[in-house]
């Protein structure tokens, strides 16, 4: 329980402007939870706010059975791995690793084995002695993992500690990230703009859009059922299929280019249609009729863009194996049964999945 | 073709190679020359002539009476000099005006800048006010301050009791911190900019992970903002220093380098040999010991600036 974090109706105001709007989140003791979203959603400054960088304008935070908004970042038992890792520079790693622990006048021979021990579990040993300058990029990144390990704090925040590494030792540092939560055990508040971190590292992840909670879940269940077209959009690359559809009498959806039979369609009209494009493939009988505008080969696997008769560009994934269709070409496309996404056209909130 | 022919053709080709490499060197350097000759032309007369000149003004010994010929004395002239009383009183007077002026400048300056730092409302207001000084000249700052000295009528007089007594300015013991006080005064719009600037090219996400991290505010500035601000520090004490062997105007205008020569810095002294007893030699050796003394300190200054305490990534 002591590493829960809760956030009641926080609200931050810069100025005239709304960064985070009425967020309301409870992040469970020992839980990697990833925030989602684009840059400028508010994701960094929720974080901020947790670490004590930032007063909340409304609403409460607390960590634990402990209210901390008002209290001092200082006196926050948390600790925070930042973009540019924001190691001193002229520290060498050893004393930077010890700054959180001489901060707190922690006593030399606990100082002492807890330095070995994070230098153990990131690997540092041999660096003790050098300077951020004299290190790698991943070293770095290492180090400043190690300065937010070094005290045990209840609580971590990242922001972003993956994306100045290279797209190599990035998919490394996840799987090193993943292997550290389960050592140390400790909640992990982590803030991404890539799906990918937020889909391989979160238990759960909240996706957030202009300050606004979107949607809150196992990153699987968000993927699978996206609470509106944000959510539909931001997940998943290439990003979902949607067009413009009307819902007919009989219980189908009428999209430009065909007719599509949905399960539990109402009567709300009009909608927006949603196929992820791993769901939609390329079949003589399908219901949607479609021209080739592009095909990718992306080695293991080829995007094929096409066009639907109202404009809509929809991308279906097709195996390298299967015969490949050229630019120009008509073809048709048919929805995986059961995968279809129906959105309120007005509001953008999902309808159902049928 | 047969070995040696090859070996020959081959050798024969790196000479040519060799030579055309020398010819392009020759030719830039040739340019290289040509682009910094009207530079060189402009410190040749007005630096390095003189210079050469005051060197050698200081072999002669200045006669008398004007219009008898100067003496050629060798060394003995600068030995007498660099040896006497008044020379090393000065010098004295000088680094004590140095050990003044220098580190309460860059306290000062950096107290500012670390006020000024803040996000508050107005506090441009308050950052024009701290860099004003700089608009203002040595001229404007003495005559302000020798008005507020004055002990007649000076404002500071009547606060410090001294109304109609001996002035600050006239007392052997408090002058030169007088003087002091106004060049640190003067100096300290221009300590505050650059420290200023020094603070703002500290990234905020240093501070915010010290804060993290359970610093307080003052191992926050102790451990993160000083050392990052050091290679400034050094910048400004040295280039402090210079100014203080460099200061005139302010003497000049206060104090006149008394009273009994409490105030009078090398310069002064100088000051005092080439314009009114009017000589030369004793003079141009002065000058020479000045030049000397400041170009150790650019020395230093160049060697602390190129392995700056650390260098951000």
């Amino acid at each position: 329980m002591r590493g829960r974090v809760v956030l009641d109706g926080v609200v931050k105001r810069f100025g005239g402007a709304v960064a985070v709007d009425h967020v309301s989140l409870t992040i469970e003791d020992e839980e990697f939870f990833v925030l989602l979203g684009p840059s400028g959603c508010g994701k960094s400054t929720i974080l901020r706010m947790i670490a004590g960088l930032e007063d909340p304008s409304d609403g409460t935070i607390s960590i634990g059975e402990r209210r901390i908004d008002g209290i001092d970042a200082k006196d926050r038992d948390i600790a925070m791995v930042f973009q540019s890792y924001a190691l001193y520079p002229h520290m060498t790693v050893r004393r930077n690793i010890e700054f959180p622990l001489r901060s707190r006048s922690v006593a030399r021979e606990d100082r002492d084995r807890l330095l070995a021990e994070a230098t153990a579990a990131l690997r540092l040993e041999g660096l003790l002695d050098r300077k951020p300058s004299q290190l790698s990029g991943g070293q770095r990144q290492r180090v400043a993992l190690a300065r937010a390990i070094v005290r045990r704090p209840v609580v971590f925040l990242m922001d972003e500690p993956l994306s100045n590494l290279d797209a190599k030792l990035r998919v490394q540092t996840r799987a090193e990230l993943v292997d550290m939560h389960r050592r140390v055990q400790t909640t992990i508040v982590y803030v991404t703009h890539d799906q990918v971190e937020a889909m391989t590292m979160g238990h759960r992840i909240a996706v957030l859009d202009r300050g606004r909670l979107q949607q809150v879940g196992p990153p699987q269940e968000v993927y699978d059922r996206p609470a509106n077209l944000f959510v539909a959009g931001f997940l998943g690359s290439p990003p979902m299929n949607t067009a413009p559809g009307e819902v007919t009498p009989e219980g189908g959806v009428r999209v430009a280019g065909g007719e599509l039979t949905v399960q539990a369609a109402h009567g709300r009209t009009p909608v927006v249609v949603g196929v992820r494009p791993e769901d939609l493939s390329i079949d003589p009988d399908g219901p949607i009729g479609a021209t080739v505008a592009v095909v990718e080969s992306l080695g293991h696997e080829r995007h094929v863009a096409c066009r639907l008769a109202d404009g809509s560009l929809w991308t279906a994934l097709i195996a390298t194996r299967d015969t490949v269709p050229h630019t120009g070409d008509t073809l048709r496309l048919r929805p995986h049964a059961g995968r279809v996404h129906l959105f309120d056209a007005s509001t953008g909130e999902r309808i159902a999945t049928g | 073709m047969p070995p040696a022919d090859v070996a020959e053709a081959a050798a024969q080709e790196e000479k040519a190679a060799r030579a055309a490499r020398r010819r392009r060197r020759v030719r830039e350097a040739g340019l290289g020359y040509l682009l910094i000759a009207p530079a060189l032309v402009v410190f040749g007369f007005f630096a390095f002539y003189p210079l050469v000149r005051t060197i050698q003004l200081g072999f002669y010994r200045t006669p008398p009476f004007p219009g008898l010929p100067n003496k050629a004395v060798g060394f003995s002239q600068y030995r007498s000099v660099l040896t006497s009383g008044d020379f090393r009183h000065s010098l004295w007077v000088t680094v004590l005006f140095g050990v003044y002026t220098v580190p309460t400048g860059v306290i000062l300056g950096i107290a500012l800048a670390v006020l000024a730092h803040q996000r508050l409302k107005g506090i441009g207001v308050f950052r024009t006010i701290f860099s004003s000084t700089v608009a203002t000249s040595v001229a404007v700052a003495s005559v302000i301050f020798f008005t507020l000295l004055n002990p007649q009528v000076g404002l500071f007089s009547y606060w410090l009791g001294k109304v109609g007594g001996s002035g600050i300015l006239q007392d052997p013991t408090w002058a030169l911190p007088a003087v002091s006080a106004v060049t640190v005064w003067q100096n300290l719009g221009f300590s505050f900019i650059l420290f200023s600037a020094a603070l703002q090219s500290i990234p905020d996400e240093l501070l915010e992970a010290a804060h993290v991290d359970g610093a307080s505010a003052w191992r926050r500035f102790r451990y993160v903002t000083l050392p990052l601000l050091s290679p400034t520090v050094l910048f400004a004490a040295v280039v402090g220093g210079i100014a203080a062997f460099q200061a005139f105007g302010q003497i000049d205008l206060l104090t006149r380098g008394g009273p009994v020569n409490h105030t009078r810095v090398l310069v002064y002294y100088l000051y005092q040999e080439a314009f009114q007893r009017n000589n030369d030699g004793v003079a141009s050796v002065i000058a020479a010991a000045l030049f000397l003394i400041s170009l150790l300190l650019t020395a230093a200054q160049l060697r602390f600036l190129e392995r700056r305490v650390f260098y951000a990534r």
